[in-house]
């Protein structure tokens, strides 16, 4: 019996396979140039729901070891759970600079995503940079964070809003300031929005909310006081289950 | 002839006599029997399972944790609403809060949401098919199985199969129905909701019956060649029309325009230097033009509302003699305008038509001029219009309202893959598909008739994720579940002081009774909270009450006998049945409760953080300013709203109180005695 028919089948299974399988990988940029360090130029901390494009696009740029800028130089972004890069690779502009646009992955939460640049050697060099998934529960509190709170707790003001941040005696803190907010446990930031500031001996200026607001968006309103965080909120201790 | 050859020795050692032959099965028989609990026994999820058991072991409420955990394939099952989920199979985790620091799936719980996961199960969110037990078949569409599981991004719209109405935690729900809306998606695509109730638009396209009196026939060519160019903020979306065909179109629209009935008035003068520019600002400034239009400003930003059209190019567009008739009184030209009747002098249009005319833009007309139409050019015109559907927005002499123009979306969400001819490039998914017909409607076919949009990706987002709530399964929910819209209500005022409402167009800005905008404040119960005197005076003469805002009620120029009209209405009619106006006599509060309120103002209750009662010391602007409330607001009234300020006029910002009887009546005596005699304007006849 005529055994070559293996040799036709194989190559033939194998390359089927090969085109089924693997689209074709992006070409590699050539690169023209290579710096020392990778720095964050915008674009970090950045709020969007599960799953969306953020607002702003992140841009990096690649220094060499003096600090200027340098041109062509190979950048590569990675992260983990989902999150999509366009594109995720590429060579810095004349600025030295790469541009690109994230979409968070499907999860609520904080996503930190990684930029590399790699010098002559192949030596690694990287920045992390941080983003911010909404699930519902950030999103609803985000939204009445802009309907009740933002006009004294956001110092900056906008065409359409200004700012009553100055206004006050006492300095209301930015929900951003982890320094302190991550300080107050969620129990007494529940009873400082129900009750007001002066239930726990703070600014009477601060109303409370308890009659206006249901206890499921003051629920809400702290989870995004807590994911908005920065330093990023930790929170301690053991975990019991609540249903 | 070897391999035959083995073959057949092989077969006579086991099937070679009957013992060896019933030896051979029976081993056959077990070994076939044997693979239905082996293929059992190595099903997905039996390995999940064995992996949550493993990583909840260590954790401090492992014993709990594991009591709870049930094994083998779970099911949330609801025949009413055709649930049949094996999700918490794998998905075992989802109700256990404690696990919030696990990272992987599909051991994460399921973060808070206002329904319970097993009240209505997983696919009615995240779609997918509930019945799988394997990853791929649940999460991924396969060819029997078209339905995957929705990317997170649009996860608003499975709220919007039940919620009709705008929901706080469901902005991109909102703005994607608020855009269907503006955009004019839903004049030529029927969009029902469940309760089969069409959607409407809230734009406002113009009439076009008399095009010919307001503007010239270049103007009508460039905004066909491009809307976007005369005003960034256009919402009509560019037809992509060659030359031929707009100068047709334009020939068409002439030539089918009807004079209206315009006044025998002579237009006002109209002054020229520069003096009357900086007073025509000024004239459009104190009229609070911009609380409803924008003009771009030299930054290139636009500033202003947009109840009304963009007036930045205003003066390449609009004739002289037709804004002169406009600003007299809009109702003349458009009887269905949102625009007030302002009660403009001769001098005031004359300065407001010298800034407005003086907004042009030759770079927008350019050089184009137009001949004579010919009746080839009118015809073409007429058979383009058809064509286009122009008149499903837009009404034109002579043609017939164009009906279910294009096709209908209230099932889009639920729309078939195998029914969906994909456009080049375009990833195989339902949203994907509507995604890319939104951005570039001719990239499917260069002989689609739906215009291009100018949007911004949010804004197609936001449009996706509002079709996509259009599905089958929402058609079908039981009626208890649906959380229907709140239907505009068409509530009209009675009389001289209904239609006077109606001619200065309050309800474009005020909601009463249900109906109207939400520009200012709600006045279902202004009757209640005003005293006369100060409401006679703020119609004349509206004063800033809140200076952080940036829209403000006009001056209208109203008569004496017009402000009393309005104001006797508004003090009978607008009236609380919750409590009397006169339930509290203001004249029996001591300057003692005067002195305590004032304490309890600014102590216990901090009101100087929003509100400005003593202008040189208090520095609050977010709500209004309280320094002449005794003259402005009845003691009721306040002593009522520092009790529960919402259940009084709903969605107000201020903060429900709840205050004691006594503080609230000692702060309500500290307000009542701010007194600061209004200006008052000498009386215009």
């Amino acid at each position: 019996m005529n055994r070559t028919w293996w040799a036709w089948v194989i190559p033939m299974m194998a390359s089927v396979g090969a085109c089924a399988r693997h689209p074709a990988t992006p070409l590699e940029p050539k690169p023209k140039a290579f710096g020392a360090e990778v720095v964050l130029v915008s674009g970090d901390k950045q709020v969007a729901g599960v799953g969306a494009q953020l607002d702003q696009p992140v841009v990096v740029q690649v220094n060499d070891r003096k600090g200027a800028a340098v041109a062509g130089a190979p950048v590569r972004f990675a992260a983990a759970g989902g999150v999509a890069f366009q594109p995720d690779r590429g060579l810095t502009g004349s600025d030295g600079q790469f541009t690109t646009n994230v979409s968070l992955g499907g999860m609520a939460g904080p996503y930190q995503i990684v930029a590399v640049t790699t010098d002559s050697s192949g030596k690694r060099a990287e920045v992390r940079i941080e983003e911010i998934a909404e699930g519902y529960q950030e999103r609803l509190g985000q939204q009445l964070n802009a309907i009740h709170c933002i006009r004294c707790h956001d110092p900056e003001s906008t065409p359409e809003r200004v700012s009553n941040h100055d206004n006050l005696s006492a300095q209301a803190h930015a929900f951003t300031e982890g320094a302190v907010l991550n300080a107050i446990s969620d129990a007494n930031l529940t009873a400082i929005i129900s009750h007001g500031g002066a239930a726990l001996n703070k600014s009477p200026e601060m109303p409370p909310y308890g009659n206006r607001l249901t206890k499921s968006e003051i629920d809400a309103l702290v989870a995004y006081i807590r994911a908005v965080s920065d330093p990023p909120y930790r929170p301690q201790g053991v975990f019991y289950a609540t249903n | 002839m070897k391999i035959s050859g083995k073959i057949a020795s092989f077969f006579n050692f086991l099937f070679g006599d009957s013992a060896r032959a019933f030896g051979a099965l029976s081993v056959a028989l077990v070994a076939l029997l044997a693979v239905v609990p082996a293929a059992d026994f190595f099903r997905d999820w039996r390995g999940y399972q064995k992996r949550y058991l493993r990583l909840v072991r260590g954790r401090g409420d492992a014993t709990s944790l594991t009591r709870r955990f049930q094994p083998g394939l779970q099911q949330i099952w609801m025949p009413e609403l055709g649930v049949v989920d094996r999700c918490p199979t794998c998905h075992s985790a989802l109700k256990e809060a404690s696990l919030v620091d696990v990272k992987d799936q599909p051991f994460r719980p399921h973060p808070p949401i206002p329904h319970s996961v097993t009240g209505f199960g997983c696919v009615m969110c995240h779609r997918g098919q509930g019945a799988a037990t394997t990853v791929e078949e649940a999460h991924r569409s396969t060819k029997s199985w078209e339905d995957p599981i929705l990317p997170a991004r649009y996860l608003e719209s499975s709220c919007g199969q039940c919620h009709m109405e705008r929901l706080t935690g469901t902005p991109l729900l909102n703005q994607g129905r608020q855009t269907l809306a503006r955009y004019g998606c839903v004049r030529c695509h029927v969009i029902k909701s469940p309760d089969g109730v069409a959607m409407t638009g809230t734009d406002d396209p113009p009439s076009l019956a008399h095009i010919g009196a307001k503007t010239t026939r270049e103007w009508i060519a460039a905004w066909l060649k491009n809307p976007q160019a005369y005003a960034s903020s256009a919402t009509m979306p560019n037809f992509q029309l060659p030359d031929d065909d707009i100068r047709d179109l334009s020939a068409f629209l002439i030539a089918q325009s009807t004079p209206y009935l315009a006044s025998r008035e002579a237009a006002p003068r109209v002054p020229t230097d520069d003096r009357a520019l900086k007073n025509g600002a000024s004239v459009f400034g104190e009229s609070f033009c911009s609380s409803c239009h924008a003009i771009q400003n030299a930054a290139g930003m636009l500033v202003g509302g947009n109840l009304g059209p963009e007036l930045t190019r205003i003066g390449s567009k609009a004739k002289p003699e037709w804004l002169a008739d406009w600003l007299r009184d809009p109702r003349v030209y458009d009887p269905d305008t949102q625009m007030p009747h302002y009660r403009l002098d001769a001098q005031q249009r004359g300065l407001l038509m010298a800034f407005l005319g003086n907004k042009t833009d030759p770079d927008f007309l350019g050089n184009r001029h137009f001949d004579p139409p010919t009746s080839v050019q009118i015809d073409h015109g007429r058979a383009l219009v058809n064509e286009r559907g122009c008149t499903a927005c837009h009404e034109i002499n002579g043609v017939k309202k164009a009906d279910n123009f294009a096709p209908e979306l209230t099932l889009v969400g639920s729309r078939p893959l195998a029914k969906i001819l994909f456009a080049p490039g375009v990833a195989h998914t339902l949203p994907d598909y509507i995604a890319a017909k939104i951005r570039q409607p001719r990239s499917f076919s260069t002989s689609l008739k739906m215009p291009q949009y100018t949007l911004a990706p949010e804004q197609v987002e936001a449009l996706v994720t509002a079709l996509l709530a259009q599905t089958e399964r929402a058609q079908k929910m039981p009626t208890a579940l649906r959380v229907p819209p709140r239907r505009a209500s068409d509530y009209h005022a009675a009389g001289q002081a209904g239609r006077l409402m109606e001619e200065l167009r309050c309800f474009s800005c005020h909601t009463i009774n249900g109906r109207g905008g939400d520009m200012a404040p709600d006045l279902t119960w202004e009757g209640t909270a005003v005293t006369r005197p100060w409401l006679v005076n703020f119609l004349k003469n509206p004063n800033t009450l809140r200076p952080a805002l940036i829209r403000r009620m006009p001056k209208f120029n109203l008569t004496d006998a017009e402000a009393d009209t309005l104001a006797d209405y508004i003090m009978t009619v607008y009236q609380t049945p919750a409590f009397d106006r006169d339930s509290i006599d203001s004249s029996r509060f001591t300057p003692a409760d005067a002195e305590h309120g004032k304490e309890l103002f600014y102590g216990k209750y901090a009101c100087q953080s929003c509100h400005i009662v003593d202008p040189d010391k208090d520095k609050g602007y977010i709500g209004p300013t309280l320094t002449q409330t005794g003259a402005r607001l009845n003691a009721a009234w306040i002593f009522h709203w520092l009790k529960s300020a919402e259940s009084l006029r709903p969605g107000t910002l201020e903060p429900v109180w709840k205050m004691s009887d006594e503080d609230a009546r000692a702060v309500s005596a500290f307000l009542v005695a701010q007194k600061i005699a209004p200006r008052t304007e000498p009386a215009k006849k």
